[in-house]
């Protein structure tokens, strides 16, 4: 009985599958160090000793003496290279956040057409997305910059939409609002506003729990800001006077304009990640099984009450994650915005800086962190969201 | 259930047909049942069973023929639709319970959002009826918690919350483990000995035998033979009825 037991407990050590798995991943580990270990201290060896430049960030505060075509903060050639590097990294914001948005919109509005049982509106969607998920997402973004917002008419015979809006082959000039002495004040109401709205809502989610019945309430909490604003609005004296566009020679003048470069780019992403997502989407709906509909049907709910209350629930599980891919692909993509001209975080640092400093290291370093970390922050907001409307088991 | 007096069948089919493309599932369904009675379907599978219960809510919406439901003719018209729906309850051979809702929300979501009762009064229906089915102590649990018979009692107790005056059952015990059979059969047993109005599609010849005021026997998208257990069990006319009942006694 105890010599059963002994041959049992103690295999020799080079059979003993613990010992073996132990060992394997040691080796595993050993391998990646070393070569980590190897290439590191080569690169720092090689540049201290044969070109006896070691890695340092100081040119970062170096007179950048480059002008970048949009900024959405003060810039000019004066500035440094970290300033320049901060005006690339807020174009990239801005145009992926942007995209985000009206890409999640479109993608579910074509992911829902798709889905329709009108044969029309099922097709149009259905060539949608067979045609701009098929088309290499650098030739669309060449297309919209050469084919489409280069091809607009000359500032001079700009067309004229009403606002006014001109559209040319400089961008597009759309009448903006311009702060005068009362917009802080109004800035101030519009807070009071926010914080009521948030109030309101507090207090409508509370009744909602209590009936069963919730609200919708962000158009709540939207309305009551939007009413605040508008009192505000009627009591100040004009805190935003509207600066309309007009032609001016060879140019417009006035208002806010929106480069073709920004407008490509924007366009292209959207289009291109809207397909994706329109998949994602229909996948998810129809992930939610038949008998669910069925169900709800049966028991008297409304088709749209299903939809909002049944379907859409459970489709967001099975939509997050890939819909996470989705940002993360548009956020990336957007550096592809150098083939077209608009200065976003790649073109600015990965090119004009690299070219001026040679700080190739450093330069792809601060890049990639700086994606890296923007990717990150989009995938831990998404899991955390993810986390919080998943499904008991068990 | 009060019984409606004015209307004493409360479901007439007559004549009803049904395809699939080419496929014709129900070919000329005539049945009236009367109210507080229990009809139970049975017959081999792809008989038309479902797809013929499935029609009286509109589950499946029937080509030919007349379905009146507690005196609203079944039609085009969404608003007949939507009373005989609130009058009707179903439950599944799936149970077809809300995985992202609690026990008590999935029997409060329809009186809630369709009857629109407030929450607690919805909420005090809900507990009265998992009382009635035996699993008041799930209330708060999720589905994927628990067993197949405590969900198919959850939903059949779902059904129940919006009050209906007929209950449609689609082979309520199919997907369930023997040893979960009777728990759902002794629920549906006290519900028909309260008077409900209910059509059965089952394979359960037991709960036939003993609960069912007539048994109904579909073949190939008709109804074959209609009659009392008695009858069904001891002196079946139908040669395919006689085949058929050879075949699973």
């Amino acid at each position: 009985m105890q010599d059963i037991h002994a041959r049992q407990i103690r295999p020799p050590f080079y059979r003993d599958e613990r010992v073996l798995s132990l060992l394997s991943q040691i080796v595993v580990l050993g391998i990646v160090l070393g070569l980590g270990l190897f290439f590191i201290s080569n690169m720092i060896d090689g540049l201290s000793e044969k070109h006896s430049v070691a890695i340092s960030f100081d040119f970062l505060r170096q007179t950048a003496g480059f002008d970048i075509g949009e900024s959405l903060i003060d810039y000019s050639r004066q500035d440094t290279y970290a300033r320049a590097f901060v005006v690339g990294l807020l174009n990239t914001f801005q145009v992926a956040a942007l995209g985000i948005v009206f890409a999640t919109a479109l993608g579910v509005l074509i992911g829902v057409m798709r889905l329709s049982p009108n044969f029309l509106v099922n097709r149009i969607a259905a060539i949608y997305i067979d045609v701009f998920r098929n088309i290499p997402l650098l030739v669309l973004l060449i297309f919209w910059a050469q084919a489409v917002f280069l091809k607009l008419p000359q500032v001079r015979e700009a067309l004229i939409l009403p606002g006014p809006i001109f559209l040319s082959n400089r961008g597009v000039a759309v009448p903006w609002g311009v702060p005068t002495d009362s917009w802080s004040a109004y800035l101030a109401v519009l807070g009071a506003g926010i914080a009521l709205g948030a109030g309101v809502a507090l207090v409508l989610r509370e009744r909602g729990k209590r009936t069963g019945r919730m609200p919708f309430i962000p158009l709540w909490f939207l309305g009551t800001v939007a009413a605040v604003g508008l009192v505000g609005w009627l009591i100040l004296p004009q805190p935003l006077t509207l600066d309309r566009p007009f032609l001016d020679g060879f140019n417009t003048k006035g208002g806010q304009v929106l480069s073709q470069q920004f407008l490509a780019l924007l366009s292209g992403l959207v289009i291109y990640t809207a397909a994706f997502i329109a998949e994602v989407v229909r996948a998810g709906i129809q992930a939610v099984s038949k008998g669910q509909r069925e169900a709800a049907t049966a028991m008297g709910l409304t088709p749209t009450q299903t939809l909002r209350l049944i379907i859409f629930p459970q489709a967001l599980r099975v939509i997050i994650p890939p819909l996470t891919s989705q940002y993360l692909n548009l956020t990336k993509n957007s550096s592809l915005a150098i083939a077209i001209g608009y200065p976003d975080l790649f073109a600015v640092a990965g090119n004009t800086i690299l070219n001026q400093t040679g700080r190739a290291i450093e330069v792809f370093a601060l890049i990639m962190g700086t994606y890296l970390s923007l990717s990150l922050i989009t995938s831990l907001l998404m899991n955390m969201y993810n986390q919080r409307i998943r499904l008991v088991e068990r | 259930m009060s019984e409606n007096t004015a209307v004493d069948e409360i479901i007439i089919c007559q004549d009803v047909c049904k395809w699939f493309g080419e496929f014709q599932a129900l070919k000329d369904v005539s049945l009236r049942v009367k109210a507080q009675e229990v009809v139970v379907i049975i017959g081999p599978s792809g008989s038309g069973k479902s797809t013929f219960i499935r029609c009286i809510n509109r589950l499946e919406e029937h080509q030919a023929g007349t379905i009146v439901v507690d005196g609203i003719p079944l039609t085009r018209d969404v608003r007949h639709i939507e009373q005989i729906r609130s009058e009707t309850g179903m439950v599944f051979q799936q149970f077809n319970l809300f995985p992202h809702l609690t026990v008590m929300e999935n029997i409060t979501l329809a009186p809630i959002h369709v009857r629109k009762l407030k929450k607690t009064e919805a909420q005090e229906i809900a507990m009265s009826l998992l009382n009635r089915v035996g699993i008041p102590e799930q209330a708060d649990k999720y589905p994927g918690q628990l067993s197949g018979g405590q969900q198919q009692r959850v939903a059949i107790a779902r059904s129940l919350a919006m009050q209906p005056k007929i209950m449609l059952f689609d082979e309520p015990t199919s997907a369930l483990d023997p040893e979960m059979i009777k728990e759902v059969l002794d629920v549906m047993q006290e519900l028909a000995e309260t008077g409900m109005t209910m059509l059965v599609v089952t394979h359960e010849m037991g709960f036939a035998r003993e609960v069912a005021d007539r048994v109904v026997f579909m073949d190939s998208g008709e109804v074959v033979e209609v009659g009392t257990p008695e009858h069904f069990f001891t002196n079946a006319q139908q040669e395919r009825t006689k085949t058929f009942l050879s075949q699973i006694l």
